[in-house]
């Protein structure tokens, strides 16, 4: 028997979303599932009824229809208390959650013998990525917030020099350069602003470049990427030089968009009212942490606010005001979920704890509390193992110039080996010292030190000229011709000789010619090689 | 010419020819490097020739021979065809090792130069050497030139015991060399000599032939490390520093090549040597107790794979052998210029065992013009999938396969290999589903973003273009 997902109207507040859209219906439907849709789920994102028909999905009247016949819940804002009410036990269901918020929350589902995944714990793991909610809300957050800045900000973002004067291009700063910061970097510098942007992170500075803005570091050393690809709680004196950064940015700046959040921790304070006042009348603020606390002292959540000239956008349902885009994206999100809960495609779930990423997002199983889950694996970012290697993210512009060699392997040889290597070393020259002549050891020197040349020099040879290295070298190694000319006819007195000399003179004379194909064949096609690589 | 000035000359050479090898650093400086390098040849030979060791009368000869050789190896150069690089340069290692040999008898006939005691024992484990290595190259070449070229099949050829064989064959050697040292005069020595040069012969043999064909760019590469080895050895025995030099100079490039190979493979050097990747005892059953990939393998049309390249930002190519031998890299180069100029970013990821020799798969881009900084490297463009919006595999299996990073079982574990399936779609052209050459199945196939475009690579990429254009 396959399963029947349900989706309800959302009944939160001002929330436009909805938790699927016809297109991916279809795309459930093809799993194996039925759908059904409660009537005007879809509305005020702009989805009618009739597209969802369309789609494959049965559309049951706003009658409390859709709980009793759904085996599977997807939403998009938590169950409300009146809403677990109608829930039939055993019923699975995937939404946001907030477990660490929403205790009582949790007890409900757990009580109710729910499963339930929630949105916002799946792994931040590659593998996860399209699965990953947080991320396609808060990349639209982070786009939304700068229309929204726009909207309340009296200037032009972008310079211009008109006939009525000239007009400076707006100054934005973003704090925290994760998803939805990025976002915001990519909206500003769109519509001609100068961006810049912090994190505690430093090695997200390159992507704030790649993004076109300016990457404002604080000055004071300390690594602050914790698990998961998330940022920490900084020490003490940090976060005294975050503050100096931030209110000399505050001076100078038009329009500033926080981002910053610590998991499961209230949002940090980093606009204080000192700063605050420091900013010219009309400035903007949008707080993206307004429903985590807000990372500005004036933010009220879900409210603007204006106080001495400085307006603060305390918006906390950003991604539904744009609702088609983010129920479009998070649909996709739930269906790739849906997807690894039903590998076999054949409309039946498996909630399979072996599974990284559905272990981490299932909070309640069959009514056991499963959060917090094992912590993860894998760190999205290891910095710390290897601080001396390479930085990995690497731009494209970069990228382009450092096309040069392999360079030897990085790694230092153990000590041991090295121990044995130069004691095998030492032991060979020891027995050529001891028993060869000095004509030989002369040669010998010249032999060791061209190895030694041959290695510097051909590590230097970018990978792309393998091939003519190949050709050219063996062009070269002809230089064993030398060998058979003065084999050809030394000054030797035939006399007094029993040299075979017509013997030798066959020999030598055909090893010019063989020596001879390889100088001239392997000189003129490196050449021919060569002369093919272009820009 | 006076000795001291044909030595001065010699180290000019010397220097020449180190100038060549470093002008390969950079595609700007690589055509100088090879002038540099003609140079040094030519001073190299005219000291010889013009010096105290060549009389008159041997000049013409010198001439009759480099005119026949010279002519033979510049129709070769200009005939030659891209793709049958690797042949061309197996051949040519089998040349030098054939003269190594010539000269090393030359010179053990050779009563005019008298050595005493140690020297004379010195000299002859010289010319012993000299030849084993000339030898070994020259079947060793010739066998990679036969497998290269297709006239001997690219299974590795195992026979039973084949260690015990390589190493009775060392010891039959190290025994012949204790004779041949012990022999008076060159009559006595010959026998010894000649049968180590049939066994060093049969030995390199031997041990091509059990290599596999995916292993070739390690063995042309070993190849023209003993090339440089043999010349190195020619050089003690004529106490000549000029060919010692050139030799160590070759010799490591070479070493360093196959070091390179080899890592790129996850191999260690013995084990390539040692022959039999894929189809060996060992990886058989790996491979068939290793995870088997399932699942669904999605088809595409040309028309269809036109329509994801013009939608397309980022593309990236990733050719292998396979383009190798369709002849396709010239089509290739036109879907790459098209697109560019529709604003596709366009790149080439070449892995470095791509192909049948080091830098292989480069050398056919650029003779199909394609631009050099388009052309990465593996570790310059692994970082890149995850915002490539299509890459095409062409012609490639071993060098794509995620088991090598996710399955540990697998015989390639450990290799590092291009992360095509990092970007949102991924299309792969190949003939058919066959493994690769490594004989392990690829679950990149079987990946939900990844599409086959099956048939000829060529034909497929002509197609291709056709409905770019349409």
């Amino acid at each position: 028997m396959s399963l029947t997902i349900g989706v309800p109207r959302e009944i939160f507040a001002g929330e436009k979303r909805v938790a699927t859209v016809p297109e991916v219906v279809e795309k459930l439907i093809k799993l194996g599932f039925k759908v059904v849709v409660e009537s005007g789920a879809g509305e005020a994102a702009n989805f009618n009824d009739e597209a969802y028909r369309g789609a494959g999905a049965t559309v049951v009247p706003a009658d409390g229809e859709v709980w009793s016949a759904a085996d599977m819940i997807f939403k998009v804002r938590a169950p409300a208390a009146s809403e677990v009410a109608l829930l039939k036990p055993g019923t699975t269901v995937i939404s946001f959650v907030w477990p660490a918020q929403n205790p009582e929350l949790m007890q409900q589902l757990a009580d109710r013998k729910l499963t339930v995944l929630a949105m916002d714990s799946v792994p931040r793991i590659s593998r996860a990525q399209k699965m990953d909610a947080l991320s396609s809300m808060a990349n639209i957050a982070g786009y939304r917030a700068v229309i929204e800045a726009a909207h309340h900000f009296g200037r032009f973002f972008t310079g211009q020099i008109t006939a009525a004067g000239k007009v400076p291009p707006a100054k934005v700063f973003v704090i925290g350069a994760g998803v939805a910061g990025l976002a915001a970097l990519g909206a500003a510098v769109g519509l001609g602003a100068i961006v810049r942007a912090n994190d505690t992170r430093p090695e997200v500075a390159d992507q704030v470049k790649s993004m076109g803005a300016e990457f404002v570091p604080v000055d004071y050393q300390e690594e602050g990427t914790g698990v998961g690809g998330y940022a920490k709680v900084m020490s003490e004196g940090f976060q005294k030089a975050q503050r100096e950064t931030f209110a000399k940015q505050a001076k100078d700046v038009d329009i500033i968009i926080t981002t910053a959040l610590i998991p499961g921790k209230p949002a940090p304070k980093l606009i204080t009212e000192d700063m605050l006042r420091t900013m010219r009348p009309g400035s903007v603020i949008v707080d993206l942490a307004a429903e985590q606390g807000g990372n500005c002292e004036w933010t009220v959540p879900g409210q603007v606010v204006v106080r001495e000239g400085v307006t603060v956008i305390g918006y906390t349902d950003l991604p539904s005001r744009l609702a088609k885009q983010a129920s479009t994206l998070y649909a996709t999100n739930l269906l790739r979920l849906t997807e690894e809960l039903c590998k076999t495609k054949d409309g039946r779930i498996d909630v399979n704890f072996e599974d990284e990423v559905i272990r981490g997002a299932t909070v309640v199983k069959e009514g056991a509390v499963t959060w917090p889950p094992p912590p993860p694996k894998l760190s999205a970012a290891p910095p710390q193992a290897k601080p001396a290697a390479a930085t990995p993210v690497v731009s494209p512009a970069a990228t382009k110039k450092s096309s040069h060699g392999h360079g030897p392997s990085s790694e230092p040889a153990s000590a041991k080996s090295l121990a044995i290597t130069f004691g095998v070393g030492a032991l060979l020259f020891w027995l050529i010292g001891a028993y060869a002549p000095a004509s030989f050891l002369a040669h010998f020197t010249v032999f060791v030190l061209a190895c030694f040349i041959g290695y510097m020099v051909v590590w230097n040879v970018t990978p792309s000229l393998h091939t003519p290295l190949m050709s050219v070298t063996n062009a070269i190694s002809s230089i064993i011709a030398v060998g058979a000319l003065i084999q050809v006819m030394p000054p030797v007195d035939s006399a007094t000789s029993d040299r075979p000399d017509q013997l030798i003179l066959a020999l030598a004379v055909v090893a010019i010619t063989l020596t001879a194909i390889n100088m001239f064949g392997g000189f003129a096609v490196t050449r021919r090689m060569l002369a093919m690589f272009r820009k | 010419m006076s000795e001291s000035l044909a030595t001065v000359a010699y180290i000019g050479a010397a220097i020449l020819f180190i100038l060549s090898l470093g002008g390969l650093s950079n595609p700007e400086t690589s055509r100088r490097g090879n002038f540099y390098g003609i140079v040094g040849m030519t001073i190299a030979v005219l000291a010889t020739v013009l010096g105290p060791r060549v009389t008159a009368a041997g000049v013409p000869w010198i001439i009759g021979a480099l005119a026949v050789g010279g002519g033979i190896g510049l129709y070769a150069a200009r005939k030659v065809q891209m793709t049958q690089m690797p042949e061309l340069v197996a051949l040519m290692h089998s040349l030098v090792g054939l003269a190594a040999c010539l000269v090393g008898f030359a010179s053990y006939v050779d009563t005019s130069i008298q050595f005493e005691g140690a020297e004379k024992a010195i000299h002859e484990v010289e010319i012993y050497i000299g030849i084993l290595i000339g030898a070994v190259t020259f079947s060793g070449s010739i066998i990679a030139f036969g497998k290269l070229s297709g006239k001997i099949g690219g299974k590795p050829l195992l026979l039973p015991g084949r260690h015990w064989l390589n190493l009775l064959a060392l010891l039959v050697v190290i025994w012949f060399g204790y004779l041949f040292l012990q022999a008076h005069d060159p009559a006595a020595g010959m026998t010894p000599l000649i049968v180590m040069t049939v066994i060093a012969l049969l030995f390199g043999i031997h041990m091509v032939m059990a290599i596999g064909g995916a292993d070739m760019p390690v063995v042309v590469s070993m190849l023209n490390s003993y090339s440089g080895w043999a010349a190195a050895a020619t050089g003690f025995m004529l106490a000549n520093d000029l060919l010692i030099v050139t030799g160590a100079l070759v010799g490591s490039s070479g070493a360093i090549l196959s070091y390179i190979m080899c890592r790129a493979m996850n191999r260690n050097f013995i084990s390539v040597i040692a022959g039999g990747f894929g189809t060996g005892g060992g990886a058989a059953p790996a491979a068939a107790g290793g995870a088997q990939p399932a699942g669904e393998v999605v088809a595409v049309s040309a028309a269809e794979t036109a329509d994801m390249l013009r939608s397309a930002k980022n593309v990236i190519i990733i050719p292998g052998y396979g383009m190798a031998v369709a002849q396709a890299q010239h089509t290739v180069y036109e879907i790459t210029k098209m697109l560019r100029e529709k604003g596709v970013n366009v790149r080439f990821g070449i892995h470095p065992v791509a192909g049948r020799m080091p830098g292989h798969m480069n050398v056919l881009l650029a003779e199909a013009k394609v631009p050099y900084d388009i052309v990465l490297e593996m570790d310059e463009i692994n970082d890149d999938f995850s915002d490539t919006d299509v890459s095409i595999v062409i012609g490639a299996n071993d060098i794509v396969n995620p088991a090598a990073e996710d399955d540990p079982t697998s015989p390639i574990a450990g290799m590092p290999v291009l992360q095509v399936w990092k970007s949102k779609t991924s299309i792969v052209m190949k003939r058919s589903m066959a493994s690769g050459y490594a004989g392990v199945d690829n679950p990149l196939f079987f990946k939900e973003n990844n599409r086959m475009l099956f048939g000829d690579a060529k034909k497929m990429l002509d197609e291709v273009l056709g409905a770019l254009k349409a």
